[in-house]
């Protein structure tokens, strides 16, 4: 784990850093008959930590919401993978091309029943980062993802995607490969999945990239990951011509995962354990847990009918625009899904 | 982006040729720097008559090429942005689109309708590259969405032409998942096996690429076009290399396997009716 700190959190890891020594003093002088004035000591600055926790936590701007989202020791895909499911069984390749690390998927069980998992996967050392592209995948990991999703299909196993990415990867390769194509293939076969899928955004949610596996029925948000059309860097390099200038472009976004709930984008906010998910993974993995669990036997009541059906709804009201013309030349079309599709 | 062009002052003609010395008659085309007669290049379906190069094709003009005469109907004219976020930068969101609407002479970047072409009834639509950079946001996303509901419904076929930067950053959230809801009616619409016809124009990047423009049963780009997910800039800031030649052209793409056909703007009609009579 890495001793990395945000600004923000230094006054609070300080504090913390003078209660572990505290308690070192207790236990070293614990027969010494001071031991109950330190106890009181110790339990007041325990307080204190929690307080200090809560002010710092209640006020954080959407730019320090972001920079939480990228912590360098908060859990990502596999971590959760590893505590929320078992019989873990990685599927690698697109069957074309190669095996993209940056998406990872694979079988497992979540409380005992066989699903799909999908997920981007940054890395933790620079070594693994270059491995992973540092979560952005290529062409080929949209690809496996999408062999996954039909492979899901046709076992009826729900999918469960975990959403972590600044954005798909812009490179030369990418483009030769056809990184648009493989990213619209995702949008358009998720939406006709005749399984449930359940996404959760528990890092970076970043454009056509992270969307690629987020055509979901349900989309949950963990409280300190963000999602929208851009990266507040990109956005800033093209808004104010300068990259540096992420703070005020994650204020325009309104990028954060509260501002997804309020814009009715999320079904659920996933509250993360107090600090942070990087502060206590156990927590925050249970927190999901719960919630996932919630959901997931919502969606298996419904038909596979009823399934897509319920997804289309779900993005169709999405965008909010009002009609100067309400008037159309005809009627306005239906939008069910045709029940004959095979 | 392939090039553009700009007016020029007139070149020195004889004296006798008057009209052609009118200010603003005269341009001069980027790609081959050629100065050539205005009228000539309107007539030439804004295609320089030296060299080939594809100019940009006003949206109405564009539909007016490929469909028969008189037949469009257009749907969804009054959608309009109501800025959820309400966006601001150095301009506020809400003015842009004020501003937009008056230079590009259109109320958005999408218009969308019903047509004949070829005496088939089609679903239809194009983007307004001059409108906001022809961005999807939400009103686009919705006309787009209406255009393949409409196709399914009356089970015709379904054309769009893109000419977009991607998803519109002014409505952020909202514009992203509009890339999800044309998908997923482009997807309802596979149905009724009726064919979906892409064309990509100069330029469509972004999320227009990344959602129903790269969807077509059949992909058919103009000349030249740009055509990619991330723009070159943005490429290149992130690689810090020069990108190569013809990188993300139509030809590009071709060579590469991602698009059926490259099809000169004169020839878009008649290879359309091709497809549809191959296919509907
Ligand atoms: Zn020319």
């Amino acid at each position: 784990m890495s001793t990395f700190a945000l600004d923000f959190e230094k006054p609070l890891l300080e504090l913390e850093a003078k209660l572990v020594e505290l308690k070192r003093h207790a236990a070293i002088g614990a027969g010494d008959g001071d031991g109950a004035s330190l106890d009181g000591e110790i339990r007041r600055l325990e307080r204190r930590c929690a307080k200090l926790t809560q002010e710092i936590f209640a006020e954080l701007s959407r730019w320090q919401m972001v920079q939480l989202s990228r912590h360098p020791n908060r859990p990502y895909m596999l971590d959760y993978v590893q505590r929320l499911f078992t019989d873990w069984l990685e599927l690698h390749g697109d069957r074309a091309f190669a095996d993209d690390q940056a998406l990872v998927g694979g079988l497992a069980r979540f409380d005992g029943e066989p699903v799909m998992i999908l997920g981007q996967q940054k890395g933790r050392s620079t070594k693994e980062n270059l491995l992973r592209s540092f979560g952005m995948p290529r062409p080929e990991g949209y690809r496996k993802a999408l062999r996954l999703m039909k492979l899901a299909e046709r076992f009826d196993r729900p999918v469960i995607a975990f959403i972590d990415t600044p954005g798909a990867y812009p490179g030369i390769d990418a483009e030769e490969r056809g990184q648009a194509e493989a990213i619209a293939a995702c949008l358009e076969e998720m939406a006709a999945l005749r399984v449930p899928v359940l996404s959760i955004v528990i890092g970076e949610g970043g454009s056509g990239g992270a969307l690629a596996i987020g055509v979901c029925n349900r989309l949950l948000m963990l409280q300190y990951s963000w999602y929208s059309v851009i990266s507040p860097e990109s956005c800033a390099a093209i808004l104010y011509r300068d990259s540096k200038k992420g703070e005020k472009a994650a204020e325009a976004l309104k990028l954060t995962s509260r501002d997804a709930f309020e814009n009715g984008i999320v079904d659920e906010l996933i509250e993360e354990a107090p600090g942070g998910a990087h502060r206590d993974w156990e927590a925050t993995a249970g927190n999901l847990r719960a919630a996932m669990r919630k959901h997931l036997r919502e969606l298996r009541e419904m038909s596979p009918e009823q399934v897509v059906q319920d997804r289309y709804d779900k993005f169709r009201k999405i965008g909010p625009i009002t009609d100067s013309e309400a008037a159309q030349p005809e009627g306005e079309p239906a939008r069910r899904w045709p029940q004959d599709r095979s | 982006m392939a090039a553009w062009y700009h007016k020029v002052p007139a070149p020195k003609l004889p004296a006798t040729d008057k009209r052609a010395r009118m200010e603003g008659m005269w341009i001069k085309c980027d790609a081959c720097g050629q100065i050539v007669y205005k009228q000539e290049v309107e007539r030439n379906l804004e295609v320089c008559p030296k060299c080939g190069e594809h100019f940009p094709l006003p949206v109405r003009r564009r539909l007016d090429l490929v469909l028969d005469p008189g037949s469009f109907v257009e749907f969804d004219r009054g959608l309009e942005s109501t800025d959820p976020l309400q966006f601001s930068d150095s301009k506020r969101y809400k003015d842009r689109l004020k501003a937009s609407a008056k230079t590009a002479g259109e109320m958005e970047a999408f218009v969308g309708g019903t047509g004949r072409l070829a005496g088939r009834e089609v679903s239809i639509g194009a983007f307004h590259f001059g409108f906001l950079g022809g961005s999807m946001g939400s009103v686009v996303g919705e006309k787009v969405t209406r255009l393949f509901e409409r196709a399914t419904e009356r089970r015709i076929p379904a054309i769009i032409f893109s000419a977009s930067g991607g998803a519109r950053m002014q409505e952020a959230i909202f514009s992203l998942m509009q890339m999800a809801k044309s998908s997923a009616a482009l997807a309802r619409f596979r149905t009724v096996k009726k064919p979906y016809i892409s064309v990509l124009l100069d330029p469509t990047t972004g999320g227009v690429a990344a959602s129903f423009a790269f969807l077509g049963d059949i992909i058919l780009a103009e000349p030249k076009a740009l055509i990619g997910f991330a723009g070159p800039r943005v490429i290149e800031q992130t690689l810090r290399q020069k990108l190569p030649e013809g990188f993300q052209t139509s030809e590009f793409l071709l060579q590469h396997g991602m698009i059926d056909a490259i099809v000169h703007r004169k020839e878009m009609r008649d290879r359309l009716a091709q497809v549809l009579g191959l296919l509907a």
